[in-house]
């Protein structure tokens, strides 16, 4: 079993008046085996965990410690963290002009692994990611992300996703700007990755929606930068019931 | 990355045009050039004239000046299919300023009064040749700067590939005349892969026949400085260029392209795209675009671009397009010029993926250049063009080659 360990995490950013505290102290553990969805309001923080734990240069770890199965992360540079079982799905992934997918998916997989993947079994797999993910033959010859509409941008994370099959996936609101067709592909995707068993994720989403097609074990409201509460499946329901507003106000106050 | 600078000037705007070109007595400006064969006729230049002023007047060795072009230390290799003529002739030979070019600057003008004999290259009417004819000049010695001139013709009609290709050590000034008469279809390249001691100033100037297509493909990579100076015009209506460029500076290099497409024929089309990559201190690339739409020139199109990549840090692009334009009975016109540092969301999102730092700025670069590569359409010089790119990243930015 293998476990992606978050203790006490502070992280800050440059901004024009000096560096700003994003997260101020984030504890949380994932098994493999569980999903754990982080919810919250828009600026608590929930992007920033996932950017911080994949290595982005912007954000600055000022304090704590991210560890996998015990292996300090946060010394590990980007590429390093991907090769040790990480991957980070994107909110707004990036445009690569001129690098083909098919290229682009290729190369990941041959870093990932250490080897290139054979030939006639890599193109198969790859062809059958992409049909379960309703994604047309012709991607693989497209540049990565170029011209890509929001939803298929999507669709090419959870194909990586499947295809580079790691340890750990943090999926960055994955689900916004999906229409409900989009939606339910996307999260057939990550409950494929997830029932191969041995696998963790972590699902930051700002709506509930999601979680009626992928189950968590674990739901961790987000407010100003730390875990403000934590329960199971039951406290996003609440959550889609109340909203954010009672932890803001309490976020307020204290 | 920057901007865009698209100043789209398309049938939409069409009125706006017309309203802003001057109808009456009008101030030629440096899109009018004044040539002559005659060097006495152009000053030395000092580097404060616009189309000197980029220059590094210092390292050209006095090729500006008065330097002897006398040095004959290179050789030539020709391979070219059997129905292609190509060899030595006198200076005598009718094709030597048969593409009407007259020497825009001293150092053309020099090279002109110098050169004795010509390299001719015929692809004789009608033929459709796919081997690609190819000239190689291998510079010996940079000590002695040598002088050179060039005339391909591509015969009405006829189909074909000439590749121009210059490496080695040298100090090497020439005149390259393009012929194409009517509805003639040529590739050209030229390649500047030369050894890092080397100077090159080149003038190469093409005639386009009516309905004639010319590919003109520039390719930079070696030299401490190559001044290259590109220009078209039109014999007839419905003539075509293409003009395809691709550059790569390291550390201390001084790579500069001059282009120059003087639309004189109604119904014409141009098409200018050049990308560049640079790196280390002191590399430096320029860039310059120069559309001219004569009165005449009514139904015409062009666009132009320049893109740069600027992967470390003392590394300096300079890129201006200029478009005059003198009738708005236009087609379309527009231009477009970005430089860019390397992309660091790009890095982050391939090194998310497993892929290591120099795998992932590689990826970039090709990625970059890719469209570049392959509208040049030949597939034994798109390879070895990659490999270039390729010898560039490994060698210079300290990355391994790659496997």
């Amino acid at each position: 079993m293998a476990t992606l360990e978050i203790r006490d995490l502070h992280v800050s950013v440059d901004t024009e008046d000096g560096a700003k505290e994003i997260l101020r102290g984030v504890d949380l553990t994932v098994k493999s085996g569980e999903t754990h969805a982080i919810m919250g309001p828009n600026g608590s923080g929930k992007s920033t965990l996932a950017y911080s734990i994949a290595g982005h240069p912007k954000y600055a770890v000022t304090g704590g410690s991210v560890h996998l199965d015990r292996v300090d992360v946060l010394e590990m540079s980007v590429d390093e963290r991907a090769r040790a079982g990480l991957f980070l799905a994107m909110q707004y992934p990036v445009e690569v002009p001129g690098v083909s997918v098919s290229n682009f998916l290729r190369t990941a997989k041959t870093a990932i692994d250490g080897e290139a993947p054979k030939l006639r079994t890599w193109v198969k797999q790859v062809n059958e990611v992409m049909d379960n993910l309703s994604m047309d033959r012709d991607f693989a010859s497209r540049n990565v992300n170029e011209g890509f509409s929001g939803g298929e941008k999507k669709r090419h994370e959870i194909a990586q996703l499947e295809l580079l099959n790691p340890t750990f996936a943090i999926l960055d609101e994955t689900d916004s700007g999906l229409d409900i067709d989009a939606l339910r592909v996307v999260a057939d995707g990550v409950n494929r990755f997830s029932a191969q068993g041995g696998r963790g994720v972590l699902l930051i989403t700002h709506y509930t929606r999601i979680l009626r097609y992928i189950q968590p074990d674990f739901v961790h409201v987000f407010v100003n930068g730390r875990v403000a509460e934590q329960g199971g499946a039951e406290l996003a329901e609440r959550l889609e019931a109340e909203g954010y507003d009672r932890y803001s106000k309490a976020g307020a106050a204290s | 990355m920057a901007d865009a600078n698209p100043h789209p000037t398309g049938t939409a705007s069409r009125d706006n045009v017309a309203a802003a070109v001057e109808t009456g007595d009008v101030v030629l400006s440096h899109l009018h050039p004044q040539g002559s064969f005659e060097p006495a006729d152009h000053a030395v230049p000092t580097g404060l004239e616009e189309i000197w002023r980029f220059t590094p007047l210092k390292r050209l060795r006095g090729l500006h000046d008065d330097a002897t072009l006398t040095g004959d230390a290179y050789t030539v290799q020709v391979d070219a299919d059997p129905a292609v003529t190509a060899g030595s002739v006198g200076a005598d030979d009718p094709a030597r300023g048969s593409s009407g070019y007259v020497p825009a600057d001293r150092i053309s003008a020099r090279a002109w009064a110098e050169t004795d004999r010509l390299f001719s290259v015929v692809i004789p009417r009608e033929a459709v040749v796919d081997k690609p004819t190819t000239i190689s000049l291998k510079g010996l010695d940079a000590e002695k700067a040598g002088a050179g001139h060039v005339v391909i013709t591509a015969e009405p009609f006829s189909r074909s590939t000439v590749v121009l290709d210059y490496s080695g050590s040298a100090t090497w000034v020439d005149n390259v005349e393009i012929v194409l008469g009517d509805g003639a279809q040529l590739t050209f390249l030229s390649v500047q892969d030369w050894d890092d001691d080397a100077v090159h100033v080149t003038s190469q100037h093409a005639s386009i026949g009516r309905d004639a297509a010319l590919r003109h493909v520039a390719v930079t990579f070696g030299g401490d400085l190559v001044r290259f100076s590109a220009s078209c015009d039109y014999t007839g209506p419905g003539g075509e260029i293409d003009m395809l460029g691709l550059y790569f500076a390291d550390a201390g290099q001084h790579l500069e392209h001059r282009l120059f497409v003087d639309h004189d024929a109604p119904h014409t089309r141009s098409n200018v795209d050049y990308k560049g990559a640079l790196q280390g201190q002191g590399a430096h690339t320029v860039w310059i675009g120069n559309i001219l739409i004569r009165k005449v020139a009514e139904g015409i199109e062009t666009y132009e671009s320049n893109r740069n990549l600027v992967l470390t840090d003392g590394a300096r692009a300079d890129s201006v397009p200029n478009l005059e334009i003198e009738t708005g009975e236009i087609h379309g016109a527009g231009h477009a010029s970005t430089t860019g540092r390397f992309d660091d969301e790009q890095l982050f999102y391939l090194r998310s993926r497993g892929i290591a730092e120099d795998e992932a700025r590689r990826l970039v670069v090709h990625g970059f250049f890719a469209d570049i590569i392959r509208k040049i359409g030949i597939p034994e010089v798109q390879e070895r063009l990659l490999a270039s790119v390729e010898a560039e990243l490994s060698t210079t930015v300290g990355l391994p080659v790659a496997t």
